[in-house]
């Protein structure tokens, strides 16, 4: 069995302002998940705005340090104390897709430029070979290398873009690509084509993904594991189905209530004749 | 009856003139809350400000009028000639985001004083102001607070009492919580949801969730490119949709407990620059016959409160037990050259209409 990914004891804490008036915010607070499997597999993050989940990913990307607590992905360390990665090593292991793809790029830069840099800077393949390795990236998310070429990022649309960065992950042919919110920002009518393809890469690739999410729908549809985060606390995990079809801590099941889901209206459990008042949530 | 008829809405821009919203008719009764849904792009904003009367350039209203079916204190029927003397009143608008309609620099007191309704009687207007947000569940001094010292959840709880406060009989809102995490945005669609059971007003919410449609419309109305396509009870849009597109919409996101594998909706929209001759979805449509790319099918009432623009309504049922009984997603994962061969389809699919979407894109971030 390989450790596709463990955190053990994860805190990060951001501190605003300066003494003494400085405030603690625990981004993280002691969080351990652990997958391990033979097979590749998908590990949803999932949680409401300023749970943790953007800092989760950035402390594996070793973007951020933890304040304490280490992280293991494919059975090496990666992050806490006593990790050294070796870069290239690290990025043929772990690769990024972030959330906005107009901004992942650079809007003076073409596309291909990134591609390029990955293949030679991480593989370390000469030319011909990276040309190689871009077309075949490139094939696995259905662009062409001819009709990327040259072209800037405001040449494409959202979706086409976001493929071009799963593309751009994929040419090292990491183990683990991390994904924060990949698909927000494009039109929910296409959101499926970047969900249906990891499905595809998991199996064609055997790349694991840790999918991070607001969206327990997309979640559900293509887990494994799914974690909850609440305020930096990690409340519940499992095997995805189960965590999403019986959920165990309060706060699962107060966010599964909230979906506006297609099988059971609202109304139907809703007592017309009280006060109209306000949940606690809703206006912390 | 809020009565619209034929409209047609355009924007002028230094690339020419384009109709966003093409020969709508429509005929909302009152106290419902009527929904209005369509991939981005597709004019359910143009139309919103259309019926808010909030036209003006680049936004022109070059065809038709609103009828809202009431008159004004001078015995006049209301329409859209007249319709901006009765914003706050009779009218009001609930934003996507407070951000860009709430005055960051006014404290939230002012903003419900602010206008021609309460001249003269300012005091005792803001009394029941503070009375009325406390009804909504808000602090009353939180009306003292500027809107950055509120949450985004409180924000758009004042947003829903400025726009209900007069208890106008029409209130429009546009994606209003789209920027919300799903605990607030359930609070806030129930606060609206009583309100509307309480004063009896009509509603008219845009959203493209179609999830947050089946909780809280009566009616939806169904948009593609300009155009309705269909027009029904709620109930039926999910159950019996009279349109391919409907079907889609209603069936191509995953929803928790249903294990059908999803395609989302492959392919785009037509460019609003070029549409097609005929039917507009035709090109993404799995009923297309060549008829379909010649003749554009009117919107008609097939079935009594049921009125969609397809030839082929006929063949609809039968396309959506297909849809329904679709493969599982674990049976196309346990077979792997059938699922990626699905999803190179779509990625395929994905390109039609690519260059159009590419190039509409490329002005709106330019
Ligand atoms: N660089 C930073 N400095 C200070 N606070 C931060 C920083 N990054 C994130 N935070 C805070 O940490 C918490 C978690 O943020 P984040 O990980 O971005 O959540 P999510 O991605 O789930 O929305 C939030 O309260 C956020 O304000
Ligand atoms: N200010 C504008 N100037 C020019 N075209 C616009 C403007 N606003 C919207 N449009 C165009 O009108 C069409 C409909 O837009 P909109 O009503 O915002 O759609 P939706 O709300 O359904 O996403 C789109 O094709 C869009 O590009
Ligand atoms: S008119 Fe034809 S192309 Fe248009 S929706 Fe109906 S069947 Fe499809
Ligand atoms: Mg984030
Ligand atoms: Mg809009």
């Amino acid at each position: 069995m390989d450790t596709i990914l463990e955190t053990e004891g994860l805190n990060k804490e951001f501190v605003l302002g300066g003494f003494p008036r400085s405030i603690k915010i625990q981004a993280l607070n002691n969080v351990n998940i652990s997958v391990t499997s033979q097979k590749p597999v998908i590990i949803s993050v999932v949680g409401e705005s300023g749970s943790g989940k953007t800092t989760l990913a950035k402390v594996i990307l070793r973007l951020l340090q933890p304040t304490s607590g280490r992280v293991i992905v494919s059975n090496q360390l990666v992050a806490g104390k006593g990790a050294k990665p070796d870069k290239t090593e690290f990025l043929r292991t772990v690769q990024p897709i972030f959330q906005n793809p107009f901004s992942a790029f650079n809007r003076y830069r073409t596309i291909d430029m990134y591609l390029y840099e990955t293949a030679t800077r991480v593989l370390k393949l000469d030319q011909a070979e990276a040309v190689r390795a871009i077309e075949e990236a490139l094939a696995a998310v259905g662009l062409e290398y001819k009709d990327v070429r040259g072209k800037y990022p405001n040449q494409f649309s959202g979706g086409e873009l976001q493929r071009a960065s799963v593309a751009r992950a994929l040419i090292p042919h990491p183990n683990l690509i991390i994904a924060d919110e990949p698909v927000s920002m494009i039109d929910a009518s296409r959101r499926m084509i970047i969900i249906n393809l990891f499905l595809a890469l998991k199996q064609e690739y055997k790349t694991s993904f840790l999918y991070i999410t607001h969206d327990l729908a997309t979640a559900y549809y293509i887990s494994d594991y799914i974690a909850v985060l609440n305020h930096g606390k990690l409340v519940e995990f499992g095997e995805g189905k189960r965590v999403l079809q019986s959920p165990q801590h309060e706060y699962t099941k107060l966010l599964l209530a909230s979906i506006p889901s297609l099988n059971k209206k609202w109304t139907e459990d809703l007592d017309w004749n009280a006060p109209i008042g306000a949940t606690a949530e809703s206006l912390a | 009856m809020i009565k619209l008829e034929n409209i047609e809405a355009t924007y002028t821009t230094v690339r020419g003139r384009v109709k966003a919203v093409e020969g709508v008719s429509l005929e909302i009764p009152y106290s419902i809350i009527l929904g209005i849904a369509g991939e981005s792009g597709c004019g359910k904003t143009t139309l919103m400000k259309v019926i808010y009367g909030d036209t003006g350039f680049p936004l022109e209203l070059t065809k038709g009028s609103v009828d809202y079916g009431f008159e004004n204190d001078r015995g006049q029927p209301v329409t859209s000639r007249n319709i901006q003397r009765e914003w706050f009143r009779n009218i009001s608008y609930v934003p996507q985001s407070s951000m860009s309609s709430l005055n960051p620099v006014t404290r939230i007191r002012d903003q419900f004083t602010d206008f021609p309704a309460t001249y003269g009687r300012k005091r005792e207007v803001l009394e029941s102001v503070r009375e009325y947000v406390q009804e909504l569940g808000l602090p009353p001094e939180s009306i003292d607070a500027y809107p950055h010292q509120l949450s985004g959840g409180m924000q758009q709880r004042i947003m829903v009492a400025l726009a209900t406060f007069f208890h106008p009989q029409i209130i429009l809102a546009d994606e209003p919580t789209t920027a919300l995490d799903v605990v607030v945005q359930k609070d806030i669609l129930i606060l609206l949801m009583r309100l509307q059971r309480m004063m009896r007003n009509t509603i008219i919410f845009v959203s493209h969730d179609m999830g947050v449609h089946y909780q809280i419309t009566h009616k939806m109305m169904i948009m593609y490119a300009a155009k309705t396509v269909e027009y029904a009870n709620t109930d039926d849009i999910f159950k019996n949709p009279l349109h391919p597109y409907t079907l889609m919409l209603t069936s191509s996101l995953p929803t928790i407990g249903d294990e059908r594998a999803r395609t989302g909706l492959p392919g785009r929209p037509p460019s609003l620059w070029d549409p097609p001759q005929g039917c507009r979805f035709a090109m993404r449509c799995p009923l297309a016959t060549a008829h379909c790319h010649e003749v554009e099918p009117q919107l008609l009432e097939h079935l009594p409160g049921r009125f969609s623009a397809c030839h082929r309504v006929d063949a609809i049922p039968e396309l959506a037990a297909k849809v329904w009984r679709g493969p599982k997603l674990s049976e196309l994962a346990n077979d792997q050259d059938k699922l990626i061969a699905q999803v190179e389809s779509a990625l395929r699919a994905d390109e039609t209409e690519g260059a159009a979407a590419a190039a509409a894109l490329k002005e709106e971030v330019e």
